[in-house]
């Protein structure tokens, strides 16, 4: 089976822990995980990814910029993007979707909600 | 439905937790003093922002509805303050200072407990509410409509962004781009380089990063940053880079003056080229969590490294007597060195990893001071030194009651009222100093304040009334001030009253023997005391005195020693039935090791000249007469398990290198024993 990859930026440890365990459900996903926008930049060249996870509030750079600069960069702006928010951070989730984000997803992330998103968007999950 | 993979979750969220709470600890001081100056850093406050909204997602996926509900309060409340909608004043920073405290205790419940019951947050709540309300003063309205920036810039702001952006133009700051192309193999580095220069400068309000199809190996910022300096400052802060340029952004006020390029190089090719090869997936994070059990593995492993290690040794020294100094015996001696060397370094690589610094600890005592001070109404200041020294993980945190105990009991009993100090001519505010130094393998933390000094006449009385002490029995002041560390002493509302200390001290003396410590008290009336805890580094592998008594050898802990003497048997008085000497100005209780583990043919008990082993525990001095010194080993306690369980004096044993095991001292119980046994 082909394998399938997602870029996973978040800051917190334990909530990207969480996070994989649920996504560790679904067979064929390898997830590659980044602590912040910057580090996320070091990680897209490495692989070519089908699908991306970010956290908006983020230190060193958030979630908006990343999604920007992906938007902008011919290679990168076919990765769909999901963005992962708090109920509250509506505002900041509008301005995601507004800068081509595919998705979002509230946290506290549910995990039939989260497989549903990543299945409906990576074809072939 | 606690099932495993839930309560990994739970230990998960608990390291985590715990450590966003510390450093949210840390910078409310911090936050309440710059705040107090009228001069906040708006990146702490977001970052507090930050760690509690990381707080309030993860306590939400685990359904901890109380965590999650009191930090989604403090986040709503941090979301308000970063936003300028309410300003840092008292409800505020007593809002925040009294949420993190509960929000710590519900943490450590769950860590304890796997369950945050018992823990009220009604009253947080509502303080926080209250809070809320203290609307900010109206601010004069400014937009972003003049602001000569890029929309691609605007487009990507987060609301928070916005908001430092229209703070700054408030403020009358200048505003101004920075533009910088860095190789991709190099960018996060030297990102991070202009960032820490610009934030000296300025506030960075937003980095926003580009990157072009055609040249991959090349990664774009715009970093817009707010900042009351002159273009020419930031320039020249920022010094000549290759591939960054500063701008000037108009602020829809008076035109600045035209941008000028502090360099306008573009990246170097080759270098950026090269760099292209080494993209990589590797985290740029450089630390990794462990949990201290698996650290406590390795070093059981070391340890048993040591044991063959010596026995590898004996064999050589063995082999060059019987051989002498020949070919293989030689060679073998040289390998045992070089193993003895690495064997160390890895020791010592391995104790290190297991260090964190004290200044956890501190920072917390400093909370508590605050608190008790705005509790009291007493001033007083409490200074930190040394808080970078590093002490065993699970030994900081056995520390953390202990301290906090004396530096209450200096607070409660030691500092004077500000009106008493006034009159008796002290500085109103009082003042409380921790320090903390590594001198050799040892750690010493002193706990000192400027109060009332402890009377040591009133505890000589109350030693006599309470019969622990004859009348006109001439103790000296170190034998007087031990009687506050025991328990009958602490229990005593009076006599801590009129000592003007003794709470608890007796839990705080067991609690720093348990980690092999000593406690010290000086005290001068009227001017202060001092209390000073002495502690080994780390607890798994000591070194240790090897002694003999007849045929038997023993193991003392080092850390507990205090000096060897040779003395005479003339020396030796007895004091209600019991052998003592005068060591310096204290009297010495003795302990013959002979006596206690029943040794036939000991030599000291004939001989004229002993030698005797001063050991120290907690506030408690003794001496044990044996026969002869052996040498100094590093050894590593193991477990007598239950067969020897219930025997007096013997923390455990070791085998040293030829495979005979010995047995090593438990000093604690021996001195319990000397002072309280029969």
């Amino acid at each position: 089976m082909a394998k399938h990859w997602c870029l996973l930026v978040e800051d917190s440890p334990t909530m990207r822990q969480l996070i994989i365990f649920a996504l560790k459900r679904i067979p064929g996903l390898e997830i590659v995980e980044a602590s912040d926008g910057v580090d996320a930049l070091k990680k897209l060249p490495g692989q070519k990814f089908d699908i991306m996870l970010t956290d908006i509030n983020m230190p060193v750079m958030d979630g908006l910029k990343l999604i920007s600069l992906m938007k902008n960069n011919p290679n990168y702006k076919d990765i769909p993007v999901v963005v992962i928010t708090t109920e509250g951070g509506k505002e900041d989730r509008e301005r995601g979707m507004a800068l081509g984000a595919k998705s979002y997803i509230t946290k506290p992330v549910q995990t039939t909600n989260l497989l549903k998103v990543v299945k409906e968007i990576v074809p072939g999950l | 439905m606690a099932g495993k993979k839930e309560k990994s979750a739970y230990a998960e969220f608990v390291i985590e937790a715990e450590e966003l709470l510390e450093s949210m600890g840390d910078r409310l001081t911090a936050l309440e003093k710059d705040a107090e100056e009228g001069n906040v850093d708006p990146g702490m406050v977001n970052d507090f922002f930050r760690s509690m909204h990381t707080l309030k997602g993860l306590s939400g996926m685990l359904g901890l509805k109380n965590v999650s509900d009191l930090s989604h309060g403090l986040e709503n409340l941090m979301d308000m303050l970063r936003m300028g909608k309410i300003d840092f004043r008292h409800g505020a920073m007593d809002a925040l200072f009294s949420g993190v405290e509960i929000l710590s205790r519900l943490v450590a419940r769950v860590g304890a407990a796997g369950s945050e019951e018992g823990i009220d947050i009604s009253a947080e709540l509502r303080r926080i509410r209250q809070a809320m309300e203290e609307k900010a003063e109206g601010d004069r309205d400014v937009t972003l409509e003049n602001v000569g920036l890029d929309q691609r810039i605007l487009e990507t702001l987060t609301e928070y962004e916005e908001h430092r952006l229209l703070d700054n133009l408030r403020r009358n700051n200048s505003l101004y781009r920075v533009e910088a192309h860095f190789p991709f193999a190099s960018f996060d580095r030297e990102l991070h380089e202009i960032s820490e220069k610009l934030r000296s400068q300025g506030e960075i309000i937003s980095t926003l990063p580009s990157s072009d199809e055609s040249s991959p190996e090349t990664i774009s910022f715009d970093l817009v940053v707010g900042s009351a300096k002159t273009r020419k400052q930031i320039a020249r802060s920022l010094g000549k880079r290759k591939g960054v340029t500063l701008h000037a952004v108009e602020c829809g006020g008076t035109p600045p003056p035209a941008a000028a390029p502090a360099s306008r190089e573009p990246p170097e090719r080759a270098a950026a080229e090269a760099g292209y090869e080494s993209m990589t997936l590797k985290s740029l994070s450089q630390t990794v969590r462990v949990d201290i059990r698996k650290l406590d593995n390795l070093m059981n492993i070391v340890g048993e490294l040591v044991i063959n290690r010596t026995s590898i040794s004996q064999i050589s020294q063995e082999l060059l007597v019987l051989r002498g100094f020949t070919g293989l015996a030689v060679d073998l001696s040289k390998g045992a060195r070089n193993l003895e060397r690495n064997l160390r370094q890895l020791q010592q690589a391995v104790i290190g990893s297991r260090m964190v610094p004290i200044g956890q600890v501190f920072s917390r005592l400093n909370r508590v001071v605050r608190k008790l001070s705005q509790d009291f109404g007493k001033k007083v200041e409490l200074t930190v030194h040394g808080e970078e020294t590093e002490l065993d993980k699970l030994m900081v945190e056995d520390l953390a009651d202990p301290l906090l105990h004396l530096v209450r009991n200096s607070f409660d009993h030691g500092l004077e009222a500000p009106a008493e100090r006034k009159k008796l001519g002290k500085p109103e505010v009082g003042s409380i100093e921790l320090r903390a130094e590594q001198r050799g393998n040892h750690i010493i933390i002193e706990i000192e304040d400027d109060g009332r000094g402890i009377d040591v006449e009133k505890i000589r009385k109350i030693a006599v009334d309470k019969g622990l002490l004859e009348e006109g029995h001439s103790a000296d002041e170190q034998s007087v001030l031990n009687f506050l560390f025991l328990p009958a002493f602490s229990t005593k509302e009076k006599a801590s009253q009129m000592s003007g200390r003794g709470v608890g001290l007796d839990v705080v003396k067991t609690n720093v023997a348990r980690l092999g410590g000593m406690i010290d008290v000086e005290t001068e009336l009227g001017v202060g005391t001092r209390l000073t805890i002495t502690l080994p580094i780390t607890l798994a592998i000591i070194q240790a005195l090897l002694v003999e008594v007849g045929d038997e050898h023993f193991a003392i802990p080092l850390n507990s020693i205090l000096e060897s003497n040779r003395i005479y048997k003339g020396q030796i008085k007895t004091v209600e039935k019991r052998e003592v000497i005068h060591l310096r100005d204290r009297t010495l209780p003795l302990l013959r090791l002979a006596d206690i583990f029943r040794i036939g043919g000991s030599r000291a008990a004939n001989s004229d000249k002993l030698y005797v082993v001063v050991v120290g525990l907690a506030e408690k001095r003794l001496g044990l007469v044996v026969d002869s010194l052996q040498g100094q080993q590093e050894v590593v306690i193991k477990s007598l398990g239950e067969v020897f369980e219930g025997v007096t004096g013997v923390a455990g044993a070791t085998e040293l290198g030829d495979k005979k095991a010995i047995l090593v001292l438990d000093v604690g119980a021996l001195i319990e024993e000397a002072t309280h046994g029969s």
